[in-house]
């Protein structure tokens, strides 16, 4: 191997450096191309969506890019034009390309990322669990994996029903971890679930090293746009998964919502919820709900994150090192 | 002072937590993909040195604090207080009790320069340099000679700390001593 220069700390005269290792970009490539490959083989189509678009998602807790000189936003997922598409006619297809998140920078964020995101039709959401397994493994090699309950995850770790606690159970669980917030009172049920269920996922992780870990059946009021269902304890659930690698989260799958006016009602809870935090909040975007009233097929779909999962495979410790560019040198 | 937000938080920022000036570490973005964003921060009380661990959520701020490191010169202990000089010309000098010099009062020389934490101008800790050099003032008469067999023994300094010394070394030696770990480096020329 040619010796490369490493990159170099972010001292003002050399911040033109790249912010990952030239062979680390050469292993990059390698492994964009084995994507591109897995798909081929599988006979899902590559399609490409705008980077900039007329709407955004409501999500409470993503938040776009919007451009000064108009009404237009860097999308956070390719997940509006692709569903768009499958309403259109369009079979089974992945997009493989950067998307936005404002003001997401960290060791394991950079505000702009690439993401994987694919389709299937007719498709059980384990049927895409495997797949997105298949995924992993062509790039990680194979591991283990487990599934497991989103409810019993946190109940192991806290012995909570995030569902059911009362707030102030909730608040007295956050108050006790090491890293604890300064008032747990100040923050709200659904930001107290978060945080916890962050550290059920690190305690998981630490207690199973080297194990993948399909999380499943999400509490119903973190659905997004995945269709609802009943457990076999007769509690609503979200059809929806993440996978974690090794602590990390890579992927997150829904069993895809179809209804129109569901959709419009999730859209406008969120816009409340955003108004109330005050934070910016963009409009529904009409054209998708017009793609689901003239009929989105019957789907599940996944988006993973590239970088991460590269991460993982070259054994970074954060995300800037398989980056050429990251945030703070773009 | 300024409020610092979470996405300035970085090493080194002085923010008051607790109504303590606290210096970060270490700050930590987690965030469930769907989820709330939180800052996981490890900071440093400057006042006790110990590591706290709090999580904010993203987008929340904290009051800086007006603490700064300075040179200063030793003066002398009058029994209760260390008087410390600045060594910038303005002469000004403040002075510390036991609960801020804590245990670097073992290491305090007149006429050595010292690092000084004042937060709104008052000291609240002093730092040694990482070398100082001590005079031995107590230990067993040395063995001439004896350089070579690794033994030690323990030495009283000037300034009443004690250190393990080889056993060569006599009362008088003028020794450079490791003020992070306490340990002798060499006799000093």
């Amino acid at each position: 191997m040619i010796a490369e220069r490493p990159p170099a700390n972010s001292s003002a005269t050399d911040d033109w450096r790249p912010s990952a290792e030239i062979d680390r970009l050469r292993q990059r490539a390698g492994h964009l191309a084995a994507v591109r490959q897995f798909f081929q083989s599988r006979g899902i189509l590559e399609v490409d969506t705008p980077v900039l678009g007329a709407c955004t998602v409501t999500e409470p807790a993503i938040d776009s890019l919007r451009l000064h000189q108009r009404e237009a936003w860097l999308q956070t997922s390719p997940e509006y034009h692709l569903k768009r598409l499958l309403a259109a006619g369009m079979p089974d297809m992945v997009r493989i390309g950067p998307v936005f998140r404002a003001d997401e920078q960290g060791r394991l964020h950079n505000p702009e990322f690439t993401m994987i995101e694919w389709y299937r039709r007719d498709w059980t959401l384990a049927a895409l669990m495997a797949e997105t397994a298949a995924l992993v493994d062509a790039l990680l090699g194979p591991g283990p994996y487990q599934h497991i309950r989103y409810r019993t995850l946190f109940a192991a770790a806290f012995d909570l029903d995030p569902a059911q606690a009362p707030l102030s159970q909730l608040q007295q669980a956050a108050g006790s971890l090491l890293a604890a917030p300064a008032d747990p009172t100040s923050l709200t049920r659904r930001e107290l679930t978060d945080l916890l269920f962050s550290q059920a996922c690190a305690q998981w992780a630490a207690a199973h090293p080297g194990e993948r870990l399909f999380i499943e059946a999400f509490p119903a009021d973190q659905a997004a746009l995945a269709r609802l269902d009943t457990d076999p304890d007769g509690v609503a659930v979200a059809l929806r998964f993440e996978l974690l690698v090794d602590g990390l989260e890579i992927a997150n799958g829904y069993d895809e919502l179809r209804d129109a006016a569901e959709m419009a009602a999730r859209m406008s809870r969120d816009r409340a919820l955003r108004e109330a935090a005050g934070k910016a909040v963009p409009a529904s975007d009409q054209r998708l709900l017009a793609a689901m009233q003239a009929g989105l097929p019957p789907c599940v779909g996944v988006a993973l994150g590239f970088d991460r999962l590269l991460m993982l495979a070259l054994g970074a410790s954060r995300i800037s090192e398989v980056l050429p560019f990251a945030q703070d040198r773009a | 002072m300024a409020n610092y937000s979470t996405n300035e938080f970085k090493a080194g920022l002085k923010v008051m937590l607790d109504g303590d000036p606290c210096t970060i570490v270490e700050n930590e973005f987690v965030k469930p993909g769907k989820g709330q964003a939180f800052n996981r921060v490890r900071l440093r009380n400057l006042k006790t040195g110990r590591i706290w661990e709090r999580t904010f959520k993203s987008g929340e701020s904290l009051v800086g604090a007006d603490v700064v490191e300075v040179d200063m010169e030793f003066l002398y202990h009058d029994g209760e207080h260390w008087h410390f000089m600045k060594t910038d010309g303005s002469f000004e000098q403040v002075e510390a009790d036991a609960s801020v010099v804590g245990d670097t009062s073992q290491w305090l020389k007149e006429q050595e320069v010292y690092t000084v934490t004042l937060w709104d101008d008052l000291p609240i800790a002093v730092e040694p340099p990482n070398f100082i050099e001590l005079d031995v003032t107590e230990t067993d008469p040395g063995i001439r000679g004896d350089t070579a067999t690794g033994g030690t023994k323990p030495a009283t300094l000037s300034t009443g700390a004690v250190v393990k010394v080889p056993l060569f070394i006599d009362i008088g030696d003028k020794l450079r001593v490791d003020t992070r770990s306490g340990e002798y480096v060499s006799r000093a020329k």
